[in-house]
């Protein structure tokens, strides 16, 4: 049998990565500040992580204003949610597998 | 490599972030319960405008195509309207602060746009009724309408919710078959069903 380890995805074993797709995929889009808010995460960390998916083309960005204050939203893009979804799966099946033992 | 536990808590913290993102959950179960209280309060005073002293099942003193009668009704509707969003609002802060959590969020946010999209159209259509001389099916349109922006709502809130929508489409079809007795209907579905489904998540949630 194939190893799940392999399934997993390097960018998203860090947990703020994997949250921050978990809001994505179950929303159509979310803005900066409703994502900061809740995971927990300071304007840094959250910039970063934001980076770190948006290089991997796993979300998008679209910049807008609201009233006349800047307004980011974030999409998961279809690379970025098949990618998660085959990181769920791995879990999955590294639980499945160490409980076994 | 990780430990077991540790792929159970990127499990959870999933299911975590996914329900917390969309789900608004600071509706706290006591603002049905008193917004089905302020709903039967406003029936009681329509029923007095519009039939005392008899029995909503009978002979009417008083019909509402006389002006003053319909203002006065649609003032007791705004009243019960103002009152449950207020005291709604005002619950759901609470909670929101016992949670450690926001009211103003993108789950509430996509919630109310959910709601009040079939519940404006349902009112303009209402008042269109009603301008037109057509008060038979004004309590039964508003629980249908009422039972459609529910449902369209729920999916960013407590489950609950979806069902107490079903309900009033319900009663309010019902009431379509049985014209003159929207009254009793009317505080059926916003009075009633108000407190039996805030009662339930009451238990469930607010606890």
């Amino acid at each position: 049998m194939k190893n799940p380890f392999e399934n997993l995805d390097r960018v998203l074993e860090h947990r703020v990565r994997l949250q921050i797709m978990s809001v994505l995929v179950a929303n159509d889009s979310y803005d900066f500040n409703s994502i900061k808010e809740i995971i927990g995460l300071t304007d840094g960390s959250m910039a970063s992580h934001i980076k770190a998916l948006e290089k991997e083309k796993y979300i998008s960005v679209s910049k807008s204003f609201i009233d006349k204050k800047p307004n980011t939203k974030y999409k998961a893009t279809e690379r970025g949610r098949s990618v998660f979804k085959k990181h769920l799966d791995a879990l999955e099946e590294l639980i499945k597998q160490q409980r076994k033992q | 490599m990780k430990e077991t536990p540790d792929y159970e808590k990127d499990i959870a913290s999933i299911r975590s972030m996914m329900e917390r993102s969309v789900k608004f959950i600071s509706l706290s179960g006591l603002s049905g319960i008193l917004a089905g209280i302020y709903a039967l309060t406003g029936a009681s005073v329509a029923y007095y405008l519009v039939y005392y002293p008899s029995s909503p099942f009978g002979f009417r003193f008083h019909y509402i195509d006389e002006q003053v009668v319909l203002i006065k009704l649609i003032g007791i509707a705004a009243l019960v309207l103002l009152f449950s969003i207020g005291t709604g609002y005002f619950l759901s802060l609470q909670k929101a602060k016992k949670l450690g959590t926001t009211v103003w969020n993108h789950a509430s946010k996509q919630l109310l746009k959910d709601l009040f999209i079939p519940l404006v159209a349902g009112g303009l259509f209402i008042l269109i009724l009603l301008s037109r001389g057509n008060y038979i099916i004004v309590s039964s349109a508003s629980l249908v309408f009422y039972g459609v922006a529910l449902i369209n709502a729920s999916r960013n809130t407590y489950h609950e919710v979806q069902y107490l929508g079903y309900t009033e489409i319900v009663l309010g079809l019902v009431a379509a078959m049985m014209p003159g007795y929207g009254l009793i209907f009317w505080s059926l579905g916003f009075g009633l069903m108000h407190i039996v489904y805030g009662t339930i998540m009451y238990f469930r949630y607010d606890k």
